[in-house]
């Protein structure tokens, strides 16, 4: 029989317990919220700072030396120019490496060694690929400081996130979708171009543009490679300039992106180049984030559509 | 019964087609190896890449160890590769690394680790949705932006809690860092918490412990190789972050480990070295080859280890 005093004890242990409980949530609320608090203070704070500077003459004009008339042509047609260098080396070849490992790896020490060695590379901090790029394209294979050279950096920078992107929606596909297409006579490769393929689609597209979102804010290698920080020209499009450019003269020639755009106007003592430098921070996070939010959104309408 | 079924002879258009199929299957055989050995070079090339940034790291490095004895480099307590009097004492830009990353270290782990324990135990279906896609966007945001963040903003709200503080810091640059973790830390530490059977904590809760107990004596516990390869790999990320610091913390070499000086790192030496304009082959262009090295030696332990630690300790269900 329980005395009275003892169920009381018993209930005062259990309040306890619950208590810490609740503070242990609350606590939990609060760090969370310290992340997030951080990121809208960031995002608000550069938007204060830089949208009144935003104008149509902020991106139209070339960079300055005086920081009214300055702006971030150079820098915009630059980032996307390098960012088509970078999707048309890394997609094909990460979603080919992802589509070797899932569907046609056989299981030995070469397999291994790939899968390790994947992992590793996507570890590695950026900055290293930046002084890789430099000995390799920029002097060994003599392609200069131009868009070539940092594109090729920045795919082989968002090569792992590919791959292991690709695996994974690949990986989601049902065994059962592979059964019976090889038992319609399929061989591999036509099950993967016919079904795997397209049924992953959505999920190596969402790798894609998280990798992208990535490689777009990248700066560390960028640097390393020597990009010039001031170019107030555009490459020439293609077949024009004199004498003539040939279709892909572009990928030869110098360049700034946005990040070191704003690497360039943060290092300036004087404050009006701190504000461009907010405008531009803010047209770079807004862009990340419209990619990542992209992204986030396409993931979850594949989890909500798809049902095998 | 009688064997009237002699071989069914099939009429010779069928037996043609089959020939014609026959060899389409070969044409298409050949076709299927020529296709697997282009997708094997692709995977393959991830492998090339290792190798190549070993060989351009150790290549370069080589001639400049060729000039600066290891002892030098290993022990010199001064760090001026481009002044005259030229000292290649690594230790330097090493102390700026350490002291930035435990600063940044001290924000994330705690941070994350509560933040993963949350999500993972306490936090319902509906906060979770949320909060996991806005830490992932927190991990996107480029760290250029980071850094210009914590020089512009944060650096000024410290010097008004420590008037005495420079205005470049490895102390603002550390914090900012250490947040821009908190999503590494907190998403991996929590896969390795959600990948524990729900039994266990059934019979924790049979037992009649609370959710923070079963929280902290049986998940966390359950998880440990999990959480500590996510720590590790917290500390990787700290050890090769780049901008923040380039920007934030200064560029002068400096051998401390007071976080309210300023500081260079190893990355953003190689920045600063970047940023001017050495000749390809001057020893100063190797210095920047040989702090590489030494940053991709720091982050390849920290990833065996943390790879070692994972398959230790797994736990096996």
């Amino acid at each position: 029989m329980l005395q009275a005093t003892d169920l009381n004890a018993i209930r005062a242990i259990i309040t306890r317990a619950k208590r810490w409980d609740l503070f242990f949530s609350l606590l939990g609320i609060l760090s969370l919220m310290i992340g997030i608090l951080t990121f809208v203070v960031l995002f608000v704070d550069m938007a204060i700072q830089g949208v009144p500077r935003l104008s149509y003459e902020f991106f139209t004009s070339f960079p300055s030396r005086r920081a009214a008339n300055a702006g971030i042509l150079s820098a915009w047609v630059g980032t996307i120019l390098v960012m088509l260098v970078t999707a048309l080396s890394a997609v094909p070849l990460g979603v080919a490496a992802g589509v070797y490992l899932e569907e046609y790896a056989p299981k030995n020490w070469i397999t291994d060694i790939i899968e390790i060695n994947i992992s590793n590379l996507a570890g590695i901090p950026s900055i290293v690929y930046g002084l890789l790029a430099l000995g390799l394209f920029v002097y060994y294979f003599g392609f200069g400081q131009s868009i070539l050279s940092a594109g090729l950096t920045l795919a082989l920078l968002i090569l792992p996130v590919i791959i292991v992107a690709t695996r994974e929606s690949i990986r989601a596909i049902p065994q059962a979708i592979h059964e019976a297409s090889f038992a319609c006579g399929a061989t591999t490769w036509q099950t993967v171009r016919d079904h795997i393929l397209p049924y992953s689609s959505a999920g190596i597209l969402t790798g894609v543009i998280i990798g992208m979102a990535r490689a777009i804010g990248e700066t560390a290698p960028i640097i390393t490679i020597g990009a010039l920080t001031f170019i107030a020209f555009l490459p020439n499009a293609p077949f024009s300039g004199d004498p003539p450019a040939g279709l892909f003269d572009w990928i030869f020639a110098p360049f700034t992106v946005m990040p070191i755009q704003m690497f360039n106007w943060t290092s300036r003592p004087e404050a009006e180049f701190q504000v461009n430098a907010a405008a531009a921070g803010f047209v770079l996070v807004f862009m990340t984030l419209a990619m990542n939010g992209l992204a986030i959104w396409l993931r979850y309408r594949l989890r909500k559509n798809i049902k095998w | 019964m009688s064997a009237s079924a002699s071989a069914p002879t099939l009429p010779a258009s069928i037996g043609q087609g089959i020939s014609d199929r026959l060899s389409k299957k070969a044409s298409r055989h050949v076709k299927e190896r020529i296709i697997e050995t282009v997708l094997f070079a692709a995977a393959a090339f991830s492998v090339f890449v290792t190798l190549a940034i070993v060989y351009v790291l150790v290549k370069e490095s080589w001639s400049f160890f060729e000039h600066v004895p290891l002892t030098d480099f290993l022990f010199d307590t001064q760090w001026t590769p481009l002044f005259d009097d030229a000292h290649y004492g690594i230790v330097v830009l090493l102390s700026g690394t350490l002291t930035s990353s435990a600063v940044a270290l001290v924000v994330a782990i705690p941070l994350g680790t509560i933040i993963a324990l949350y999500l993972s135990e306490f936090a319902g279906f509906k906060v979770r949705e949320i909060a996991k896609p806005f830490l992932e966007l927190l991990g996107g945001v480029p760290t250029i932006v980071y850094g210009y963040f914590a020089l512009t903003f944060l650096t000024p709200i410290l010097q008004k809690i420590y008037p005495d503080l420079p205005g470049f810091n490895l102390l603002s640059a550390g914090l900012v860092m250490g947040v821009m973790i908190i999503p590494y830390v907190a998403s991996l530490s929590e896969d390795a918490m959600r990948a524990v059977p729900m039994a266990l904590r059934e019979g924790s809760y049979a037992m009649g412990a609370t959710r923070l107990q079963t929280a902290l004596w049986v998940v966390t516990p359950a998880a440990t190789s999990g959480i500590a390869s996510a720590y590790i790999l917290g500390i990787s990320r700290a050890v090769g972050e780049t901008m923040i610091l380039a920007v934030a913390a200064g560029m002068q070499p400096n051998l401390t480990f007071n976080p309210t000086e300023p500081g260079a790192t190893i990355t953003s030496y190689i920045v600063q070295v970047a940023l001017g304009d050495l000749p390809h082959g001057s020893i100063g262009y190797q210095t920047i080859f040989a702090a590489g090295l030494t940053l991709l030696l720091m982050t390849l332990f920290f990833n065996l280890l943390g790879h070692w630690l994972r398959k230790r300790f797994r736990e096996v269900y």
